[in-house]
């Protein structure tokens, strides 16, 4: 199992992204750097950790989405390698236009740090199998851009293909229709603003997130 | 461009703020009159902020040794030995605590936010990781006019700075007074993790070594910060925006990874950040330590605009800035290294063997002064103090007819109320190695391993201001108790002493006060002082008060937990639990929270500080969380031991019932803040040990009561006062949003 985690400057999230890489794994992640051109050969699951890329300068995610590495984590997802993006990776993957929708600033202006109860909306994606749907999960989250948008009819098409992986069980940030992580058509691709890699342990207060990533890097050992 | 050289006139001198007698010093000591570059040099290595003139005289009787104390005062930041982390590796804690009082009030949003960047480049520069930080903040009046967006701004310049830099801030406090109207506080500290044998220190040494500097460029912004907070605010506190630097985090966060990739080699011989007065007190301090000369060429300085002058290069405070010196050979090595992070990297000078710092720009030499003198010369007062007079003792205090309507008032009160309006707007997570905020002290894990940090800032300004001998013992004592109310062992202290203008006698009296407190604190409970900050002159006319704030030595404490799985928090666990009081309880009421809020008075001499109960105490309440037998803890403070009750209800919603016998009047024994105690629950099966061990260790351990659901009943003689949890917890968490309201976020 060969992870990788891509390391962009102002990622920082990306040593707490290797830890649970490697947790589950055994196997301590390829940590990328963005300028790099090509991701280690046979990489089969990709992170997008959570940080301020580029200080979020412009627009967060914006300039990380042009990062020369994004490229090839845009030809991995196309042959179906997972991607895994939380937070900043979330709004990276959406300004790459691996995933529809857009990030905005919390409705209620304030960063929010706080941990908060998710439904699994969809538990068939190799990223959320090990939940059932409906389930309620307890993870944190911490970001001050998360009000997920996108127009009526893309938010319509992606809830009818089952393409909302999970939804906030009470509103955080004033996302569209409380949704908190969204799949790519193919499913190989979820943008999640809460963080899975900070409930993986006991020591968090609950293993929740743990649980998405034995899913995810199980499927593929 | 070269700047036409004004002569130097009296005007001129006193705008640098120093006084006729210490321009004379100056004359002295180079023995000839000054330049302008030279001038401006003095003056902010003179300021009070840099000098410590009036303060230092008293700090030399602070304790700072231990034989865990690796590095005390002197450096950028205490180091103290924490034992082994992942691999056997010997790793030590670096911490500071530091204020950004002056430039907070006059630019809330940047004066935070740069407060926190200072205090991180403190701790990494030594070679350490941050991995938490923490502050204390005091604000005035909250209904005050400029207080709203006093809060918000700092609030927000915190998070801002903190959570993009992606150290998590896991614990604070705040107080509010009308003293702080016209003079907030913010005071931000930072703990780092280095290995023992990868620490960092600032002396220059090595003649012909290069002298580097890495980071942001240079700009205008922040010229004379360090003489700005060596002086009281004038009316005109709004005008001296323009001396409040600007933060910039990304470039920050990118600093320290640039800078710890670099340490993980063998490039460095010294290493500074530029803090306050910039490049000249990093260079100087550096040489100073060093004993040796500097050559620095001003025209290599990277420059965010043109035609900057020596004068304007060697004052500015621009941020996210060091100042390093490489051994011979490295300079490519270590560009590559800044380069990679897309940060500057410039050659400025060498080390010389001349003791002399020589400044060269554009051909000619703008500065040539002997260093010695910067600081061995330094001004040094013994200013006249005179002792705070004694607080009557309090008379005619009214009993509560309620106290259980006091309560839930007093937990809607400013300085108990919830501050989740605050922490939530800071990442306490990121690291994902946090495992407590809130509670008595945060909690965070040291990487890879099963152990903890223990970490708490504290002061009660209330009491240093009634008697500040009593006060500065308490504000050490607090975070002792509240370390060692998780379990953890209280290691050392940093602090951050706030007081008015010391040029007063009865203001001297108070920093000699505490001072004096703390120190015996320090020795009785073998807590050294490791590092620290002075900040005085917080007194300002800016909004027609003329006044002083409260004395406020902030302190900031850090411990160890051994296992982090033996850690306790402040929730009650379960209901039908006993609750026991344990120490020595006084019912003492005078400065409580209780009588200033319910009656309106602040009035009485503040709680006495039993060393010798709280050192019994403390260690009795430690050992016992390590042997499994306590259950919830938590340590009675503000409030006394009615809200010590509330919080630790609250917290798990689990309600109590006091059915006790107390052993004072009812105020007294509810919301008398009693010094060294700690209400806890304990198991079952360990109540014997329990009490056998307290009664071995000479602790007083009393019931109070015990859990039951959904309420707060207090069974008393007569009459039954009663809370449920719900108005309680609508009481305690209104505050904030119903101040800030949902505008708060506009400023």
């Amino acid at each position: 199992m060969k992870t990788a985690v891509i390391v962009f400057p102002g990622s920082n999230c990306d040593r707490d992204m290797a830890v649970a890489l490697e947790q589950v794994t055994g196997r301590a992640p390829a940590m990328v750097w963005h300028r790099d051109t090509d991701l280690p050969d046979g990489t089969d699951f990709i992170a997008l950790p959570g940080g301020f890329s580029y200080g979020d300068y412009l627009r967060s995610g914006a300039m990380a989405a042009r990062s020369p590495i994004l490229r090839s984590v845009a030809d991995a997802a196309g042959r179906g390698v997972p991607v895994l993006g939380v937070c900043n990776g979330f709004q990276v993957l959406t300004e790459a236009q691996l995933l529809p929708g857009a990030l905005m600033r919390n409705a209620g202006l304030n960063f929010v740090c706080r941990t908060v109860p998710l439904k699994v909306e969809n538990s068939q994606s190799l990223f959320t199998a090990s939940y059932n749907a409906g389930e309620e999960i307890n993870i944190p989250v911490a970001h001050h851009d998360g009000n997920y948008f996108a127009d009526a009819a893309t938010l319509d098409r992606i809830e009818g293909e089952g393409r909302v992986a999970f939804r906030y069980a009470d509103s955080v940030n004033g996302s569209a229709r409380d949704i908190a992580g969204v799949l790519n058509d193919a499913g190989n691709v979820l943008g999640m603003m809460p963080h899975p890699e900070r409930a993986i342990d006991r020591a968090h207060g609950g293993t929740d997130g743990l649980r998405l990533f034995e899913a995810a890097l199980g499927v593929l050992a | 461009m070269t700047q036409p050289a004004p002569a130097i006139t009296p005007e001129i001198v006193a705008e640098h703020g120093l006084s006729p007698e210490e321009y004379d010093r100056v004359l002295a000591a180079i023995g000839r009159e000054p330049n302008l570059v030279e001038l401006g040099i003095f003056s902010v290595m003179w300021s009070e902020h840099c000098s410590y003139k009036s303060s230092r005289i008293h700090l030399k009787k602070l304790p700072t040794e231990a034989p865990w104390v690796i590095c005390g005062p002197g450096e950028n930041a205490g180091v103290i030995d924490i034992g082994e982390g992942a691999g056997g590796k010997k790793l030590a804690a670096i911490f500071k605590m530091e204020s950004h009082n002056h430039p907070s009030y006059i630019e809330p949003y940047q004066g935070a936010a740069t407060g926190v960047g200072g205090i991180l480049r403190d701790v990494f520069t030594m070679g350490a990781r941050p991995v938490a930080n923490l502050n204390a903040l005091r604000f005035g009046r909250p209904d005050h006019p400029k207080m709203k967006h006093l809060i918000s701004g700092v609030v927000h310049g915190i998070g801002g700075y903190g959570n993009c830099v992606g150290v998590p801030t896991v614990g604070g406090e705040v107080n509010f007074h009308k003293a702080y109207d016209g003079n907030i506080l913010v005071n931000a500290m930072t703990v780092g993790v280095a290995e023992q044998d990868k620490i960092f220190y600032s002396a220059a040494s090595g003649v012909g070594n290069p002298i580097v500097y890495v980071g942001s460029k240079t700009g205008r912004d922040g010229i004379h910060g360090a003489t700005m907070a060596s002086a009281d605010f004038g009316e005109d506190a709004e005008e001296k925006r323009p001396t409040v630097q600007v933060g910039d985090p990304f470039t920050e966060k990118l600093l320290i990874e640039a800078c710890l990739e670099l340490m993980a080699s063998d490039a460095i011989v010294a290493i500074q950040d530029m803090g306050a007065a910039g490049l000249t007190s990093s260079s100087v301090e550096m040489a100073s330590k060093g004993g040796v000369g500097l050559h620095l060429k001003m025209d290599d300085v990277p420059q965010r605009e043109t035609g900057m002058t020596a004068y304007e290069m060697m004052l500015s405070e621009s941020q996210e800035r060091m100042l390093m010196v490489l051994k011979p050979g490295k300079e490519e090595f270590a560009k590559a290294i800044f380069h990679k992070w897309e940060l500057d990297f410039a050659v400025i000078g060498t080390v010389t063997d001349t003791g002399r710092m020589v400044l060269e720009h554009h051909g000619e030499i703008v500065c040539d002064i002997p260093l010695a003198p910067l600081a061995d010369d330094a001004p040094l007062y013994d200013r006249p103090h005179v002792p705070t007079p004694k607080q009557p003792e309090l008379t005619n205090v009214p009993e509560t007819t309620d106290v259980a309507a006091d309560l839930k008032t007093l937990m809607g009160t400013p300085d108990i109320a919830s501050r989740r309006w605050i922490w939530e707007q800071y990442d306490s997570q990121v690291g994902a190695d946090t495992l407590q905020t809130g509670g008595d002290a945060a909690l965070v894990r040291i990487h890879g391993t099963n152990r903890a940090l223990a970490m708490s800032t504290d002061c009660t300004p209330r009491y240093c201001y009634a008697d500040p001998v009593e006060g500065g013992k308490q504000a050490v004592a607090e975070t002792w108790r509240n370390i060692s109310a998780v379990g953890a062992t209280p290691l050392a202290i940093t602090n951050c002493l706030n007081f008015a203008n010391p040029q007063r006698p009865e203001i001297m009296g108070q920093i000699v006060g505490c001072l004096d407190g703390m120190a015996q604190a320090c020795r009785a409970l073998d807590y050294p002082i490791v590092s620290g900050n002075v900040s005085l002159y917080n007194e300002s006319k800016a909004t027609g008060g003329g006044s002083a704030i409260l004395p406020t030595p902030a302190i900031g404490g850090v411990g160890v937990i051994e296992d982090l799985n033996k850690a306790v928090g402040i929730g009650f666990r379960r209901t039908g639990d006993i609750v026991l009081a344990v120490g020595e309880r006084a019912g003492h009421l005078g400065q409580s929270v209780w009588l200033r809020e319910i009656h309106g008075r602040e009035e009485g001499p503040p709680p006495q500080v039993n060393l010798r109960c709280e050192k019994r105490t403390g260690d009795f309440i430690r050992t016992a969380i390590n042997a499994g037998w306590i259950t919830a803890c938590h340590d009675v403070s503000d409030g006394g031991m009615a809200v010590t009750l509330a919080e630790m209800a609250l917290k798990s919603n689990i309600g109590v019932l006091v059915s006790e016998e107390q052993p004072f009047g009812v105020a007294e024994s509810f919301f008398g803040e009693d010094q060294g105690l700690y209400l806890v629950t304990v198991c079952d099966t360990c109540l014997a040990d329990f009490l056998d061990a307290a009664g071995r260790a000479d602790v007083p351990v009393d019931p109070v009561g015990r859990t039951i659901k959904d309420r707060i009943v207090f069974e008393l003689e007569g009459s039954d006062h009663q809370v449920t949890l719900a108005e309680l917890r609508e009481a305690h968490e209104g505050f904030f949003p119903n101040l800030m309201g949902a505008d708060a976020a506009l400023a």
